[in-house]
């Protein structure tokens, strides 16, 4: 699902009507959320039979995804529900390289070998035809076979088993307690994401896995009739790849400060009070006045600026050209990487890949082209070290292996390069917030994600946010309004004076990264702790029409 | 049979259908499609894909009490299961205060969208084009990259009052981005048709590569306010913004470009030049619609702004209601008046300005006053003395659609022209704005 479709599927975007044709397969009775897939054996011997015909019909290599997807939402606004969804999908995907070039063919409700093989045979004559174009075979890294493995997310509840009639209570207590604290209107959603993925390969693995993501989300807005003013304030949450879990409040979860924040727990309730009230606030708060300012970035806010200003220019297709037509290039060029000198951000910036963290949406065991899945550093101590790679890119950087970066949006979709979780490291040196904060003498302090845009090779970017507090000798003096703040990456990265400890550090994420044409939407974490960066330009954003 | 059904297959189907209701109302929606598409970078093809859809939504209502069920398969077993999945789903959903019932049948303005020669494209015939394309690139020594999509389907619906609407449309959406071997220059072009046979990638591949070479060796100019001249692509997805956002109820609940102080609207209110037209029309030649909206209201001509005044908003049936006005439903196109003058003369008649030919990574600032950013991509040129004197950087820029169209100096000849945010396709003039604003420069190129 494109961010788009779900910003209007779930009310959670300003204009108000709602896209036709969101297709994600079939709906389904919440039961069938529930209901066991295919069984293991009988998944093996479909994916033995796509291999099986690929070869026969010349394919070096072969990979075959049989997956099923589910989802549910549950959205509403103020004291109504407006829709509960449950979808299923389920297909199987085979890739092929045959006369060296890929090919790629999909089925839906494959279920008996025949089925299997017609796919594979399609996908050989895909790649047979699409071979005449090529100029440059493709070379895939090597990668030994697992045999018969499984992973599945550490999820202590299943958001499916959890009864709806618990979800809509939530969301309708959530929604009462903003508008009892001054909201005028609120949209509230519970998303949340199965995937439940069978990959087999030529090599020898059969890979079965089972993913579990949840988003909970709200949007409240307030307020001023007698100027027209509006605001709005966005929930603290972050999408996680947890179960339902993730809405426990305990207190070891919070971070309390000028507003609670939170980590692997989060208390909506809460956090919709609270949002009501910072609505409103933000109705009276002072417009900022554009200049220069030390930034302080909540992980709620800096996780976005990572994912734009670092996890997209670090994509190995991008900076090759493959991405030119949409997304776009890298300025993080292979010359840059080659001088082994480029430096991407001061000494402090430490940038890592994970695609092992515990509760980060981007977790798995195997990526979708059965590689085990692993951590490396693309920026150390500020230099650029390294990228982000699939199999048939790993030679490219020189690499043996690769990063284990593949991933399809649905079994439907061609697999391709795909951002890993990409995290600030937390700073080495003990350091709280408030501490941080002690030091600046003219700051802004940044919590929440708001606006976002950068340039197609990903120099020029500017954010908004969700709140922002005046910092002044020192201290918080009080809440801002109309901020946006712009930079270039390598100056932005290279203004970063300190990092928090890990005490702070939390994840953030985004639950529909688009690429690729047709577009494809991935999920994927950033964690960081709150950091401060000096002398970066604000602007103004207020007008009148 | 074909996932294409004619319009007395579609019939047929949606009345077996029916005949499985037992619901106080029921209202299905069908629709079947095939999509190929072929993409290609650095000079060579990279992916290409071949999709087939269809789906049949049910709608139960019991009272206010709904349920949807859908299924993407169509035996007579499934059939009458989604129906009676809808209606589990109604009996225990709570009331629906926002249900309205479904509609009496209606008449709708006939529409030509569907057209032969798209729906026969096949991957020989992607392949076809893209060579053309790819020719011209790789003997100029230019890089390319592109997408080549089209579509062929039908929608069609029938409700329990006996409403039926049936629409068969195809489109054909191609895009390429021509770089300079050096990374210096780089080009676009985008090209939306519903008749395939308009398509010339060569012609198109040639803008691309004329705009790529043109770029080479960009100067940066100081960021500010200047007169720019914004072709179709890149006005496009400045415009969309405010067609996307005028919803009444979003505009009476005080949360919208379109509310005023004291819970009023800026309906009727003039709020940018007068020059400004934009209506809708699913009969338009160029940019053929679907006459019907999902629920079967019709869709016929209606101006949404008028001489800069804000006409029209879209209504929702139940907003409608509640505000005793007509519904208005959601337009599937639209359209923005030009005015006679070409680009050519557009630069001609400029002193000193910036021609944007496309706008990329369009964002909200502020839904309040419709504030945008984003940046300028793939060709910007600076203006001197009516010509084209050297490629600029790239800006960002901060600017809200509304603010632009007051400052309006002059349009032209509207062309249909794809978003490249949306994919959406519209008809919209090149247009020269004064005080244009940009905030910022960029490196990229």
């Amino acid at each position: 699902m494109k961010r788009r479709d779900f910003m209007q599927l779930a009310g959670l975007s300003t204009g108000a009507f709602m896209l036709p044709g969101i297709s994600m397969g079939k709906t389904v009775s919440p039961e069938a959320l529930l209901a066991p897939g295919l069984d293991i054996a009988v998944k093996k011997r479909l994916a033995d039979a796509a291999l099986n015909a690929a070869k026969a019909k010349g394919a070096t290599y072969a990979d075959v995804r049989i997956g099923r997807y589910l989802n549910q939402f549950v959205v509403t606004r103020e004291n109504k529900v407006q829709n509960i969804v449950n979808t299923e999908s389920y297909g199987v995907g085979v890739r092929v390289i045959a006369n060296g070039c890929w090919g790629f063919a999909a089925v839906v409700d494959a279920k008996n070998e025949a089925q299997m093989a017609k796919a594979a045979e399609d996908a050989v004559a895909i790649a047979k035809a699409n071979a005449k174009l090529m100029k440059e075979p493709v070379q895939l890294a090597p990668q030994k076979g697992f045999g018969e493995v499984s992973w599945k997310a550490p999820i202590k509840r299943n958001a499916f088993e959890v009864p709806i009639q618990e979800k809509v209570d939530l969301l309708l207590s959530v929604n009462n307690a903003a508008m009892t604290n001054g909201a005028n209107y609120v949209n509230s959603v519970m998303f949340q994401v199965n995937e439940q993925k069978y990959f087999a390969s030529t090599d020898g693995s059969y890979i079965d896995q089972d993913i579990h993501r949840i988003y909970p989300q709200f949007n409240v807005t307030a307020i001023d009739p007698k100027t027209g003013k509006f605001q709005t304030r966005n929930a603290l949450s972050a999408p996680m790849g947890m179960g339902y879990d993730y809405l426990k409040t305990n207190p070891a979860d919070k971070i309390s400060g000028v507003t609670t924040r939170y980590n692997k727990g989060y208390d909506m309730l809460e956090d919709a009070i609270a949002a009501a009230q910072q609505a409103k606030a933000k109705l009276s708060a002072k417009s900022v006045e554009a200049g220069k300012y030390d930034l302080i970035l909540d992980p709620s806010h800096l996780w976005l600026t990572i994912h734009e200003s670092v996890g997209h220019p670090l994509e190995l297709d991008r900076v090759l050209g493959y991405e030119a037509n949409f997304a776009g290039t890298s300025f993080a060029t292979l010359d840059k990487w080659q001088s082994k000198n480029f430096q991407y951000g001061s000494k402090e910036v430490n940038l890592v890949a994970d695609k092992l963290q515990e509760g980060s949406l981007g977790a798995v065991g195997w990526d979708d082209e059965g590689v085990n899945t692993k951590k490396w550093d693309l920026v150390k101590d500020g230099v650029l070290v390294n990228y982000q790679a699939t199999r048939d890119q790993a030679h490219i950087i020189g690499e043996k292996e690769s990063h284990g970066c593949s991933y399809a949006d649905s079994w439907s979709s061609v697999q391709f390069q795909r951002m890993p979780n990409v995290s600030l490291a937390a700073g080495k040196t003990p350091l709280s917030v408030e501490d941080m904060i002690k030091d600046v003498k003219k700051g802004i302090y940044i919590i929440g994600d708001g606006s976002f845009s950068i340039d197609q090779q990903r120099y020029n970017f500017q954010f908004g946010g969700q709140l922002f507090y005046e910092v002044k000798d020192g201290k918080i003096v009080g809440m801002l309004n109309d901020v946006a703040y712009q930079s270039n990456t390598q100056e932005f990265w290279n203004s970063c004076a300190q990092i928090c400890d890990e005490r702070d550090y939390r994840l953030g994420g985004s639950f529909f990264d688009g690429k690729g044409q047709p577009s494809q939407s991935s999920a994927v974490s950033h964690g960081s702790s709150t950091t401060r960066f000096n002398g970066v330009n604000v602007i103004n954003t207020a007008r009148k029409i | 049979m074909s996932v294409i059904l004619t319009e007395s297959e579609a019939k047929a189907l949606l009345k077996k259908v029916l005949s499985y209701s037992k619901a106080d109302e029921c209202e299905i929606n069908l629709s079947g499609e095939h999509r190929g598409n072929l993409r290609y970078a650095r000079n060579e093809v990279s992916t290409s894909g071949a999709l087939i859809n269809q789906n049949l939504q049910v709608q139960s209502a019991f009272g206010k009490k709904v349920g949807v069920a859908t299924i993407d398969e169509f035996s007579d077993e499934s059939l009458e299961k989604v129906v009676r999945r809808s209606e589990e789903l109604a009996k225990l959903a709570p009331e629906n205060p926002e249900y309205v019932g479904v509609l009496e049948p209606q008449t709708y303005v006939s529409s030509k969208g569907f057209f032969e020669s798209t729906a026969k494209a096949n991957p020989d015939t992607r392949a076809t084009a893209v060579l053309k394309s790819l020719e011209l690139t790789r003997g100029q020594k230019l890089t390319a990259a592109g997408f080549l999509e089209d579509q062929s389907g039908y929608a069609a619906m029938m409700n329990s009052k006996v409403l039926f609407a049936y629409y068969p449309c195809t489109s054909v959406n191609f895009s390429l981005t021509v770089r300079t071997e050096d990374g210096t220059g780089s080009g676009y072009v985008a090209k939306g048709y519903s008749d395939i046979s308009k398509l010339d990638t060569a012609a198109a591949t040639k803008i691309a590569i004329q705009k790529s070479l043109g770029s080479v060796g960009a100067k940066a100019l100081e960021p500010g306010k200047y007169t720019v001249i914004l072709e179709p692509t890149a006005a496009a997805v400045l415009l969309e913004n405010i067609f996307f956002r005028m919803d009444a109820r979003s505009a009476d609940e005080g949360r919208s470009f379109l509310s005023k102080q004291g819970g009023k609207t800026k309906m009727g209110e003039k709020i940018m030049d007068e020059r400004v037209n934009f209506y809708s029309d699913p009969t338009h030649p160029e940019l053929p619609a679907s006459p019907w909206a999902g629920d079967g209201q019709p869709l016929e001509k209606k101006y949404w702004i008028e001489k800069g005044a804000v006409k029209n908003m879209y209504y929702s049936r139940y907003w409608a209601q509640k505000n005793n006005v007509k519904p208005i439903p959601f337009p599937n196109n639209m359209i923005m008046d030009g005015g006679t003058a070409t680009l050519d003369e557009m630069i001609k008649s400029t002193k000193q300005g910036i021609l944007v030919t496309k706008l990329w990574y369009i964002r909200t600032v502020d839904p309040q006053t419709l504030l945008l950013t984003g940046l300028t991509r793939d060709g910007t040129f600076y203006i001197e003395n009516g010509k084209i004197k050297h490629p600029i950087k790239n800006f960002r820029f901060n600017e809200s659609p509304v603010i632009m169209l007051n400052n309006l100096e002059t349009l032209g000849k509207p062309e249909r022209v794809v978003s490249t945010e949306s994919d959406r396709n519209y008809m919209i003039p090149p247009m020269k704005i004064r005080e244009f604003t940009f905030s910022s420069l960029s490196d990229a190129v």
